[in-house]
Formats: C-alpha cells, structure tokens, sequence
C-alpha cells in the first residue's frame, strides 16, 4: 500500500446534507453474471467515497454506471436531482459534468498534453482557445505537469499521463469526480503523485466517488468506505470503523488478506 | 510508336477521361464511405441498418449491373438527361464507397475503445467522438487499405468506357476498329493505367509517412 497519509478532510469536511448521487436499487447483468445486486448509494455533496472489494465484485461497474458508461437493467441513477437521461445531446451535457478519471488514463493520443486538457472546454463548454489554454495551463501546473504541456500523452510516464487525466476531467468544472481504479496500472513509485493529486482535491471538498486497492488512501481522505463483494454493498463504514473493526465475515476475511503480509 | 503518336488527341482524352471519373469517383466513395461507416457504428438503430443495407446491397452488385441500372434506369426515374460521366461517377463513386465503409469502420475498431470513452466522459456527442477523436486516430490504419481501394477504382472505371463515357480503356476499342496491331495498343493503354495508379500509391505511401510523424 502507498505511504501517502495526509490529514484527512475527513469529518471537517462536513457534507453540505444535499445529494449529488443517488442509485436506488440498481441492477445490471453481463449475460448470466448478475454484476449489480439491488445497489442503494448516495453521495452527498463534498463526500469523499471510496468503493473497495475482491476483484470482479461490481465495483468498476458501480463507478461507470454513474456517467452512464454502463447501462442499467433496472433501478434509478439521479446526478444533482436529475435521472440519468438516454443516450444523446442531453446525456452528453450531464457527462460533461461527471469527471471521470479511467485505469487506463486514455488520453487522446493523437492531441498534446495542453490540447487534451482545452478539447471538453473548447468543443462542449464552447469556450473560446484562448481562456481554454490559460485555464488550461493552470491546471496542468496545479497537478504538477505543466512543463510537459506540449509533448504527447506518449512520451509521458504512467503517472505524469493520469495527472493529466486528472486535469483534463477538472477542465470541465464537474460536480463529482468518479476515479476508476486511478494507480492500478501504475508503477508502484508512481503511485504516490497521483494519490496526493486526488488527496488535495478531496481536501478542496471535490465529491469523489473513488474505486482503489489503495487502503492507505481510503483511510486518509475518505468520509465513507463501500465495501462491495459479488455484486452487492456488503458494507459502509467511516474508514476508522471499517478497517479496524469490519462488521461482516467478508470484509474481515478481504481485510486480512490484504492487510496483513 | 505509330498507333499512340497518329491517334494522340484521342488517347489524351482516354486518359484526361479516365483521371476525371477516377477523381470524382474518389471522392463521392470516401465521402459517402466515410459518412456510412459512422452509420454503421452509430447508437441510432435505423441508421446503423441503413448503413448495413448499403454496404451489403452496394458490395454485392455486380458493377456492371450497377452500371446498367444507372445509366438505364436512374434517369428514366431520377435525373432525366444527366451526362453518361456523371452517372458514371455516381456508380462507381457508390459500388466504391461500400468497400471505403468498410476499410474506415475497421479503423475504427483498431482505436482503443477507452479513447471514445474518455471522449464521452467530457461530454461529446457521439458526431463529436467520432470526428474529433477517433476517426483521426483511425485514419492511420485506413490508409493502407484505402490505397489498394482506390487503385481498384481506376481500374473499374474502365467499365465506364462500354456505357460511352470517354476513358482510356474505350481507346483500345477505337483502335481496333481502326485497324491497328492490338498488342502495342494494349501496351500504350496498360502504361496509361499504370500512371494514374502510382500515381495514387505514391500519394498514399506520401499520406503514410505524414502520418507516421504525426504520432
């Protein structure tokens, strides 16, 4: 697990009491896989989430459904009031204030670090080039990349990549960050520069909602941790009361295989 | 050296004919190509088996079918009195914008899918998605196959040539009928071709290199 341990914003950070995310009894299949079992979620503005659970619980999928990347079967999704629509121009302009951070970065290889940060702002905010590169370049400078502004998503390490996707997702004012497995696909050094970058957001009182196996960084910057195994919530704690003292069989039997070698 | 030097305005006209309907022909197929391979892959049902139906109805035809339906029936019903070289064009644009189709949604799917995802996430539309990231993306692994298509073109259009349109392989026929040795005519009508496609090799193989510094 990363080092990384900041005060956390935890309980100072007090959730303003209105909610941004709402799932209410969510379900979705992939073939005979039930993936999404019954889920009730909601995030509340300023809320820090992290969704934790063994591999091909449904918490990936739990992310993607909020934006929209996954469909449902059944259930309902609302982001600040509103049900997710179909998809179309009305979706789209809901997505855009949705920020999603992927495993994987997917930074449009074909565009500089600096044109992936201004494309959301110029081509859906309609913000003109110019507003778009200084906000731009701000962002870039406050995740720590603004050096690399005109080189290629390519010619950066995986860490210097995620921050940019960080920035990009930033660029459009959203209202909830949704992180999907930010540093699995990082090298463990690079681990660290990307959980301070989401650290300081979470700080800011940025509502995240943020599916990790990195415990250290549950324990610091989340309010509530989700416990999720086989498709359905087994558990939501504070991070203090679900690491050291899990209430069901399956979170302690997930907790004492990671938590203890 | 007779044949081509005696009957030079003729043969000029040949290739001048067969360089026009391979040019417009071109462009109507990457046009339509493009457009029908963003049908294909749409989330709009109705356009993605308008697309499919195309692809299949055009890919299938015989082209000289194609050819007799728009030279013998799309003016008795649609354009009455348009000129044998557009209708040409049409049909051969049209047969050739299937294969284009398919040659751009099989770029398409090269580009990883977490492209168009991060593409939507910041809320593009699909048309954004499509022509803002990926289709740039895809255009790389299209152009290869793209060559080979449009070289196919040229040469197809050598059937416009039975349906009297001006072209080069209608040259051969008029010297015939002349009475000339037919293997230097075929010569001189085989070199012509072989112009105008590497011609269009090279212009791909030029396209190719851009491409690769791009990235």
């Amino acid at each position: 697990m990363s080092g990384v341990s900041v005060t956390k914003a935890a309980e100072d950070a007090a959730p303003a009491g209105d909610d941004l995310v709402v799932l209410s009894n969510v379900n979705k299949h992939f073939g005979a896989l039930h993936v999404l079992q019954d889920i009730d979620l909601t995030i509340a503005r300023g809320e820090v989430v992290v969704v934790i659970g063994p591999s091909g619980s449904g918490k990936s999928t739990l992310c993607r459904t909020i934006n929209r990347l996954e469909t449902v079967d059944s259930g309902a999704i609302a982001i600040d009031g509103k049900p997710l629509p179909q998809e179309g121009k009305e979706l789209a302009r809901l997505r855009a204030d949705v920020g999603m951070v992927f495993q994987s970065f997917n930074l449009f290889a074909h565009k500089t670090v600096l044109e992936n940060v201004m494309l959301g702002q110029v081509k859906v905010r309609g913000t003109d080039k110019k507003a778009a590169e200084e906000k731009a370049r701000k962002l870039l400078d406050r995740v720590g990349v603004g050096v690399q502004a005109d080189k290629y998503p390519a010619q950066l390490s995986g860490g210097q990549q995620q921050r940019v996707a960080i920035a990009r997702a930033l660029a459009m004012d959203p209202k909830v960050m949704l992180f999907d497995e930010p540093t699995s696909a990082l090298d463990p050094e690079m681990i660290n520069e990307v959980l301070e970058v989401m650290q300081q957001l979470a700080r800011e009182g940025m509502t995240m909602v943020v599916v990790t196996h990195e415990m250290g960084f549950a324990r610091s910057a989340a309010n509530r941790v989700v416990f999720m195994a086989d498709g359905k919530i087994v558990e939501e704690a504070t991070p203090d009361q679900f690491f050291s003292n899990p209430r069901s069989d399956r979170a302690k039997d997930f907790l004492s295989k990671i938590l203890h070698h | 050296m007779n044949v081509l030097l005696d009957n030079f305005p003729e043969y000029r006209d040949g290739f001048i004919g067969t360089v026009s309907i391979t040019a417009i022909s071109s462009v109507i197929a990457l046009v339509l190509g493009v457009a029908i391979a963003g049908f294909r892959v749409s989330p709009v049902p109705p356009l993605r088996y308008f697309g499919t139906a195309w692809v299949t109805l055009l890919r299938n035809t015989p082209l000289t079918l194609l050819f007799l339906i728009f030279f013998f029936v799309v003016p008795e019903i649609l354009f009455p009195g348009m000129s044998p070289f557009l209708l040409g064009s049409l049909a051969l644009g049209f047969y050739t914008s299937s294969f284009v189709c398919e040659a751009v949604r099989s770029g398409i799917n090269t580009v990883p899918l977490g492209q168009a995802e991060a593409a939507r996430s910041i809320g593009m539309t699909f048309a954004q998605t499509l022509r803002i990231v990926v289709l740039p993306q895809a255009t790389r692994s299209v152009i290869p196959p793209l060559s080979s298509i449009f070289i196919a073109l040229t040469k197809n259009s050598a059937i416009a040539g039975a349906f009297s349109v001006t072209e080069l392989f209608g040259w051969q026929k008029l010297m015939s009928d002349r009475g000339y040795e037919i293997m230097p005519v075929f010569i001189w009508v085989a070199l012509g071709y072989l112009v105008v496609t590497f011609a269009i090799s090279g212009l791909f193989r030029l396209l190719e290199r851009r491409m690769e510094v791009a990235r």
